[in-house]
């Protein structure tokens, strides 16, 4: 291609997007259609629909649509072949509030069921039925009765009405994909007196999470940061919180500071520390005065911050640790024959080196902390002052049937989110490659 | 003779006295179920004094008689003796002798061997900063290593014990944590049998398995040839799309969660396994296209240049040159994927309600009622756990590598 572009034109390289180039693109884009295609249905749409039921006034229970709910069974007692016998079809409107349009009934007579007589609005074609009843009013009920006489063969098989099931087709107003809007959810969210404290609790949780991750994340990379006969077992070890399920660690926990049954409260009051077992993770604050001030201490919130940072410290671990691992020796031992001391070296060498990958860490696992359902929910259920913005979600629109709300406040989840993101992209150090 | 070297190594022995026997003492009552009062004072002031006595034998340079750390290590045995009155743990000698006796040598020969660590090469005259810096962040390190093994795991311990304990030993005494080996194989594991006898969890693991498989499996599809085109091929978009995915990794689950649960209910995939094969691998393919085409990037494209010279298509390259060479971050990214898969609780919990696809953490969280006893909870969290532990160590260095490569979603 180069070659005959020279022969034409042998004016430099050639402009424009070229037929190789034009091939390479589309390939690209087929390559990647399938992921976007995955990433926009599963992650950006639910976005975007999040908005959405966040302005509407949904309940869990609108998720199962207005119907009409039908139950068929044989009247009259029919014993021998030749008796009438009535074939009822009771009907009912689900929804005690929305009407249900073009209600059709279909359904297989038995065999063996001789029809004599219809329903005004029935139609029988060979053995199917089919009932146009059209629009039923909001909680509406009704019988239809189809009456005729049975056969050897109707009387032989067992409940044979059950051979085939009614068949109810209908419309009704779906409230998700109606344009029915109302600021209500927010409304409730924000005048809510707990929320303020939600969000609180929510920043605590985040800061002090991160920040006990990262430190704790920072002291065992310096204790491995050195070389000795065991040290792949230890990183191992120290790699289990993060890595086992979270039910299992969540679980374990709450096990072990259980007030009655738990090896640590058991300890606790054996060897005389505390008089009464501590209920950690179901009280909400334990009081004490400093200098005559009365204060707070919140326990529960402070257990689960432990549990945060007790997990997720491997993670902030491994990362200082494969920073420290690449910094050049060579350093240290131009600082060690200027005769600086261990902690010299650490806090003007080490650190600032370090200071790169604990900012995007810090930047990285504030965000995911905040993010955090799973730990807090298995732990407490977001009682005793935990509960954070994303088990409010779950409260709102769950535990209190209120799907609309629940998306509100997943909304001011999301908001509060792209800011911190934002942050994170301007201030990101390049260098570090995440 | 210095003061603040005397005081430096007294602090030294204090810490390891005290530190010792806390320790030796919590897992001796664990291990025994007796409550052993650990003799805080006693070891501390007998650690102190063992220490000095260490560094004064040696910085004599005394030639010939015991060595340093064995007269240090008898000192401590007297003192600690006589301060607690020959009960270190405040037992009678006559509960559990044997154990007894092996607390009391271990946590000896523990602050001891601690002690005559740090303070190598400490003198009772005076150091250099440079040296007392040097103990200082050994006495840290040492410290350090006591505490995060022990925060990480004891967790671990409780959980297993637990599961072999039966419900009125563990309400009799909640500190023993002893196998009872007494009540024989079937007794010890009888909340096993009972999982997977009576609450189905072979099916939950079988599920688990399947589910995790599969979306590694869907994670790779998706996945490679989206990496490799970024990577490799040159469009308009591309560092705006690479940049994009990173970004899918910060939106949080709880988000989608309503909305998912909405749609999919109508479209009634929500209480199937289908639906968690469709959400499962939306959340894994960022990370592990993200993963994927740092490591293509640092593969030479020489190599596949050289294989389109000779006649192979776009994809001949990638099945014969570039997917043989990724095999380390492939089997990287598969076993973090399974690892997400594996671990996942928000959308099972939400979606699934029938006990029949249950997977793993499903099944535990059905398992924590007050009608469950506690050991069967801690059995389930061990059958959960136990799966990706055994991958976890067997691939420690692909996980571990993939684990920064990726800077894990957590």
């Amino acid at each position: 291609m180069s070659a005959q572009n020279q022969n034409s034109e042998s004016l430099g390289p050639p402009k424009g997007v070229g037929p190789m180039q034009r091939r390479e693109m589309w390939l690209a884009y087929l390559m990647l259609a399938p992921t976007f295609a995955i990433i926009l249905m599963i992650v950006a749409g639910p976005l975007l629909a999040n908005f959405w039921i966040s302005v509407k006034p949904v309940q869990l229970a609108d998720l199962r649509p207005p119907t009409v709910l039908v139950n068929e069974r044989v009247r009259g007692g029919p014993e021998a072949a030749g008796d009438s016998a009535e074939l009822e079809y009771r009907l009912r409107n689900s929804s005690q509030e929305e009407e249900v349009r073009d209600v059709v009934l279909t359904d297989a007579i038995p065999a063996g069921f001789d029809v004599t007589a219809l329903p005004d609005v029935c139609a029988l074609d060979e053995s199917a039925l089919t009932c146009t009843i059209g629009t039923v009013e909001p909680g509406w009920r009704e019988r239809l009765k189809i009456e005729g006489t049975v056969t050897e063969a109707f009387l032989a098989a067992n409940r044979p009405e059950r051979a085939s099931k009614p068949v109810i087709a209908g419309d009704a107003d779906n409230i998700l994909t109606s344009f029915d809007f109302t600021l209500d959810n927010f409304r409730r969210i924000f005048s809510a007196e707990e929320f303020w404290s939600v969000l609180r609790v929510t920043f605590y949780y985040t800061i002090f999470g991160t920040g006990g991750a990262l430190v704790l994340g920072l002291f065992a990379a310096q204790l491995l940061n050195t070389v000795f006969k065991g040290r792949g077992i230890v990183r191992g070890l120290f790699l289990f919180p993060y890595v086992s399920p979270v039910i299992a660690v969540a679980f374990t926990w709450v096990v072990l500071f259980d007030p009655f049954s738990g090896t640590v409260n058991a300890l606790l009051t054996k060897m005389g520390v505390v008089s009464d077992p501590i209920n950690f993770f179901g009280q909400r604050a334990i009081e004490y005065s400093l200098f005559g001030i009365p204060m707070e201490f919140p326990l529960a919130l402070t257990t689960v911050i432990a549990f945060e940072a007790w997990r997720y410290f491997p993670l902030s671990f491994l990362f200082i640790l494969a920073r420290m691992q690449s910094i050049n020796t060579d350093m240290y031992e131009a600082a060690e024959m200027d005769g600086a001391t261990p902690l010299q070296q650490f806090w003007y060498l080490s650190l600032p080196q370090l200071m790169g990958i604990l900012s995007v860490l810090f930047l990285l696992r504030f965000i995911w902390t905040f993010n955090k359902f799973d730990d807090i929910f298995l732990l407490t259920g977001g009682n005793a002052g935990t509960r954070t913005l994303t088990v409010d979600v779950y409260e709102q629109g769950f535990a209190l049937s209120n799907l609309g709300a629940g998306a509100a406040v997943a909304v001011v989840v999301f908001v509060v989110l792209v800011t911190f993101a934002t942050l994170f992209i301007r201030f990101s150090p390049k260098e570090e490659g995440l | 003779m210095r003061p603040g070297s005397i005081l430096l190594a007294a602090v030294t022995g204090l810490i390891w006295g005290v530190t010792s026997i806390v320790v030796v003492a919590v897992t001796l009552t664990l291990i025994t179920g007796e409550v052993a009062l650990p003799q805080a004072t006693a070891a501390g002031i007998a650690g102190l004094i063992s220490a000095l006595v260490f560094v004064w034998r040696q910085s004599s340079g005394a030639e010939g008689g015991l060595p340093a750390w064995a007269l240090a290590a008898i000192t401590m045995f007297v003192l600690l003796m006589i301060g607690s009155f020959a009960a270190p743990f405040n037992l009678s000698l006559g509960t559990v002798p044997v154990w007894q006796g092996l607390a009391l040598i271990v946590t000896i020969l523990g602050a001891t061997w601690a002690t005559t660590v740090c303070l190598n090469g400490a003198r009772l005259g005076a150091m250099s900063r440079y040296e007392r810096e040097v103990i200082y962040i050994r006495i840290a390190k040492g410290v350090g290593f006591v505490i995060f093994t022990i925060i990480v795991a004891l967790p671990f311990y409780v959980m297993v014990m637990t599961s072999l304990k039966s419900q009125q030993t563990l309400l009799a005494n909640p500190l023993d944590l002893s196998i009872d080996l007494s009540q024989g194989l079937d007794g010890l594991f009888r909340s096993y049998v009972e999982l997977f006898t009576q609450f189905n969890f072979g099916r939950y693991l079988l599920v688990s398995a399947y589910v995790s498989v599969a979306t590694v499996i869907l994670t790779l599809l998706f996945s490679v040839p989206g990496a490799y085109a970024v990577s490799r091929l040159r469009f308009p978009g591309q560092a705006f799309l690479s940049r994009s995915v990173l970004l899918i990794y910060m939106v949080p689950a709880i988000v989608l969660v309503i909305p998912l649960y909405a749609v999919f209910s109508q479209l009634g995939l929500r209480n199937t396994l289908t639906g968690l094969l469709i959400v499962y691998p939306a959340t894994t393919i960022p990370v592990a296209l993200y993963m994927l085409q740092g490591y293509f990037r640092g593969i030479p494209s020489e190599l596949e240049e050289a294989g389109l010279m000779d006649g192979l298509t776009r994809i001949g390259v990638i099945l014969k040159i570039t997917l043989p060479l990724s095999l380390p971050a492939l089997a990287s990214v598969s076993l973090y994927v399974f690892m997400i898969a594996w671990n996942e609780f928000l959308f099972a919990f939400m979606f699934l309600d029938n006990p029949d696809i249950f997977t793993l953490s499903r099944g535990v969280v059905s398992l924590n009622s007050s009608e469950v006893p506690r050991q069967h909870l801690m059995a389930g969290a061990v059958i959960a756990t136990v799966p990706v532990l055994v991958i976890f160590l067997w691939f420690e260095r692909f996980l571990v590598q993939g684990l920064t490569a990726g800077s894990v979603k957590g």
